[in-house]
């Protein structure tokens, strides 16, 4: 047999989330910062510093369902169902923070406040229920006759709250590093003094997700800690705690691009982590991709649309950041 | 809830959620298009008109398109949560034709959405055009998708069921299933009429309140020429897909005519009006047509069509609802048709910018297109019951095992944040069109150095539509 179609699909999944996760990471992470900001000004340039590109970064997560439906329909189903209320919750988040950013601009004088808050509120809420989702998803699902059997609230567990928060605190920190490229000035002076707490809170929160997973799931410490895996797994660990020394240490110099991009590498390190917790299962804990795939008929012709199309859409993605490169500046709307 | 079970309040969910979605994708798709040619007529006329009224209309577009987006993202999700056998069982073909419509259209609207907004200054103007262009393209991509998804299920062809799921042997006969090129058709149309009604209205609006000038003209006169060309094309298309629905879903047919059963050897009347009762079994106080249906139907004098008594009860749509829903689309269509012909009148009698009762209607007509795409849709949608994949599955087979009270739950959420927010962007949309198009405020340029212009002074608030609107009153 030549291609190995489940496999491929399950990595191209894994990259549109990761996709999304560092882009629309970050424009969450700025709602996330809102209230730390109180200048009306400071917050239009944050807002503008993404305003041109947040609908594709949202896109990414659009594209996750929609290979997760085309390529394991069973997991679509299960996973989907069994998460339905923090996913109501995590959309009505999207739903308000997306048209916060065309009516705070558009709203009477008095009601642009509360467009502000409906911006935070919304990445806040969006946020927090993709963690908790998360959580719920490591933790795995119970499946009876091919359908999700657990409860409609099974997804409220000190774990799934805790990872809700984590996430909190990881897009806070792609936020604030996006901004330290893109802002000048005061907001920029901000930023930087607002990132060193927050790369040490993710590292906490990384630490414990990492305790905590192997201790409840006999299965994933066995993943992690026999011989020789833990020898090839070790890296993982010891690569997080260098890039946050790494990004703890550029925000002393004048720091420009490299906070960002080791907030990218760090965030990329716990998205591997986990991987290597569930390879080779969908709907953990029992169901691979193997058992969860849907027709090779299927797999295969949304394959070649994917393996075409996907590094097109990055090239005018790239292309579109280009055009609007270089730091925002107050009083610089693009509309 | 109100005794409904958890099926019927998914079917409910469903049913909101997406008659709020389409209304915004209907005119994304329109006014994507109407921006395209505005743009292509600046460049080549170098007329500013048409660069004012691109200005004008691309900041209402933004307000638009954002509600798009958002409420398609629920749609994108509610497969899995609410209808999850139904994902389990047929995913195999709709998400792939979901996939492809991420790829080739989502992103596509995305990635150049950015630079059609907020790029005037900052590419050169054939980059900008392109930019616009390809926007436009990529909403008509995804009606093209979304549409061979609903009409697979409506008309499915091109697939064997293996295993309890649903295996697809032949996309080709998947995509281009019976009803997908007439529904394409229509739902394309239907989206640029809707966006023609609306434009119209909002310059029909202005011209009563005497604010007349070139831009308002302008509109106005593109809206009425698109209006009278189109509506008696949709007219047409319209017949068409009613053929075609009666070959391929019959009891479809025989529900939006009220039709209950054939007399041997005689013809198939139409019934105007009347109240068709699902328990008697006949249409009450129906105004009948003698011949009418017959010729529409078969083209013929005296042709018979199947009529719903020659269906199980249990595989009858709801006669009662869709019997008038397809009236209300109907009529809006005819009443295009009329509004269509009157410009043309008024136009040839010079007066099209003055006559105040023609300027009445068009005004009122603004919703029309809107208030058929849901009618037609309902129609649709409800006519294919007891089946989400016809003759295939039925939907109570296909929703996914919550309880009633978690679906009220979401239920009440989903109508009130959607009625608040939607509400207020509606309205802010409005406000825009009230504010009316105005002149010069861009260099005519169209823009080429790197160097990003203000182009909105934040502080001053010259978004706020009230202001223009007190300044010039
Ligand atoms: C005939 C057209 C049409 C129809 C029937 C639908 N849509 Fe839609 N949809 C569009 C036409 C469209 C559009 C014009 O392409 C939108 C509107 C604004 C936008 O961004 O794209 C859109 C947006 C949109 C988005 C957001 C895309 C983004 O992030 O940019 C999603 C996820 C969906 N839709 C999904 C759906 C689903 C699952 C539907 C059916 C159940 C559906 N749409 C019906
Ligand atoms: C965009 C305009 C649309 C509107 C206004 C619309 C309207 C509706 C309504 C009112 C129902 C409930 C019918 C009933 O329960 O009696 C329904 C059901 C449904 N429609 Fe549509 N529909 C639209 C488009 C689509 C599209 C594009 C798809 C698929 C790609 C689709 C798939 C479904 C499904 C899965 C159901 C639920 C099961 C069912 O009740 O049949 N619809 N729709
Ligand atoms: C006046 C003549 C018209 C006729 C004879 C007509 C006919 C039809 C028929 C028979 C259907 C149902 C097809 C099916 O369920 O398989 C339908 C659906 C629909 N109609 Fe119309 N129609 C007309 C005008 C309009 C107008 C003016 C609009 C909107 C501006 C419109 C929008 C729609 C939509 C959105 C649907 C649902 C999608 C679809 O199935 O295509 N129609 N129409």
């Amino acid at each position: 047999m030549g291609i190995d179609l489940p496999v491929i699909w399950a990595v191209i999944i894994g990259f549109g989330l990761m996709m999304y996760v560092v882009m629309d990471g970050f424009d969450l992470g700025i709602g996330i910062l809102f209230p730390f900001v109180g200048e009306r000004d400071d917050r239009d340039v944050m807002v503008n510093t993404v305003a041109p590109v947040w609908d594709g970064n949202e896109t990414w997560l659009v594209l996750g369902g929609a290979g997760l439906l085309a390529a394991f329909p069973l997991a679509y189903s299960v996973i989907l169902s069994a998460l339905y209320l923090p996913l109501v919750l995590m959309l009505l988040g999207l739903i308000w923070r997306g048209v916060a950013f065309e009516f705070r601009f558009k709203a009477d004088e008095h009601h642009k406040r509360y467009w502000d808050w409906a911006f935070a509120g919304g990445s806040y809420l969006a946020t927090f229920f993709q963690g908790v989702s998360l959580g719920a998803f490591l933790n795995g699902f119970p499946m009876q006759n091919g359908a999700y059997a657990g409860g409609a609230l099974d997804w409220i567990t000190p774990f799934g709250l805790f990872t809700g928060l984590g996430l909190l605190v990881a897009y806070a920190l792609l936020g604030c590093t996006w901004l330290i490229i893109k802002t000048e000035g005061a907001l920029h002076e901000r930023m930087v003094a607002l990132a060193r707490p927050i790369t040490i809170a993710l590292v906490v929160v990384i630490g414990l997700v990492s305790l905590w997973t192997p201790l409840a799931h006999p299965a994933i410490a066995e993943r992690w800690f026999t011989f020789p895996n833990i020898v090839f797994f070790s890296p993982v660990p010891i690569l997080v705690l260098a890039s946050a020394w790494a990004i703890l240490h550029s925000l002393g110099r004048t720091p420009h691009v490299a906070p960002f991009v080791l907030a990218l590498f760090l965030l990329f390190l716990g998205y591997s982590g986990l991987a290597i917790s569930l390879w080779p299962n969908i709907i953990p804990p029992e169901v691979s991709i193997r058992e969860a795939a849907a027709p090779p008929q299927s797999m295969g012709f949304a394959l070649v649309g994917a393996l075409f199309i996907i590094p097109i859409i990055l090239a005018y993605t790239a292309w579109s950041y280009y055009v609007f490169r270089g730091k925002v500046k107050a009083g610089e709307g693009y509309h | 809830m109100f005794g409904l079970t958890a099926l019927e309040l998914a079917r409910i969910q469903f049913g909101f959620t997406i008659s709020f979605h389409i209304i915004f994708p209907a005119i994304t798709i329109g006014l994507a298009s109407y921006l395209a040619v505005l743009e292509g007529l600046w460049l080549w006329k170098r007329d500013t008109v048409y660069r004012d009224l691109y200005h004008f209309w691309s900041k209402i577009f933004a307000v638009n398109f954002a509600m798009g987006v958002v409420s398609g993202l629920v749609m994108a999700y509610q497969f899995g949560t609410n209808w999850s056998y139904f994902s389990a069982f047929a995913g195999s073909v709709t998400g792939p034709l979901l996939a492809y419509e991420v790829l080739t259209a989502f992103f596509l609207e995305a990635g150049f959405l950015g630079v059609m907004l907020f790029g005037w200054n900052r590419v050169g103007p054939g980059l900008h055009f392109f930019s616009t262009i390809m926007v436009a393209l990529g909403t008509l991509i995804s009606a093209t998708w979304i549409l061979a998804s609903n009409s697979w299920m409506q008309t499915p062809q091109g697939f064997e069921i293996v295993d309890g799921i649903v295996v697809p042997v032949n996309w080709f006969e998947v995509i281009f299933n019976p009803s997908f090129p007439y529904r394409l058709a229509h739902m394309t149309i239907a989206a640029y009429l809707s966006t023609a009604l609306f434009v119209g209205a909002s310059a029909a609006w202005h011209l009563l309140r005497g604010n007349d000038n070139d831009r308002v003209r302008t509109m106005l006169s593109m809206a009425m020429w698109m209006l009278l060309v189109t509506a008696p094309i949709q007219v047409v298309v319209g017949d068409l897909h009613g053929l075609n629905t009666l070959e391929h879903q019959p009891a479809k047919i025989a529900a939006l005519e009220g039709h209950w059963e054939n007399k041997p050897g005689e013809a198939v009347p139409l019934n105007l009006f009347g109240w068709p009762d699902m328990e008697a079994e006949t249409t009450r106080f129906a105004v009948q047509v003698p011949h009418l249906g017959s010729l529409i139907l078969t083209h013929s004098w005296d042709g018979q069509v199947p009529a719903l008594k020659d269906f199980p009860p249990e595989d009858r749509p709801n006669s009662t609802i869709v019997f008038w829903t397809f009236r209300i689309m109907v009529g809006m269509g005819l009443l295009m048709l009329l509004l269509g012909g009157w410009a043309l009148l008024q136009r040839w009698r010079g007066v099209l910018y003055r006559s105040r009762p023609f300027l009445h209607f068009a005004t009122w007509m603004g919703p029309a297109g809107l208030i058929a795409i849901l009618a037609g849709w309902y129609t649709t949608e409800i006519g294919r019951q007891p089946w989400i994949v016809y003759g295939v599955m039925r939907t109570r087979d296909a929703v996914s095992n919550h309880s009633a009270l978690t679906m009220s739950v979401t239920l009440v959420i989903f109508v009130v944040a959607y009625l608040f927010i939607f509400g207020i962007g509606t309205r802010y949309m409005l406000k825009l069109v009230g504010k009316g198009p105005e002149t010069g405020e861009d260099e005519p340029t169209g823009g080429s150095s790197s160097a990003a212009r203000p182009a909105r002074p934040l502080s001053a608030a010259p978004d706020h539509p009230d202001a223009t609107e007190q300044a010039r009153s």
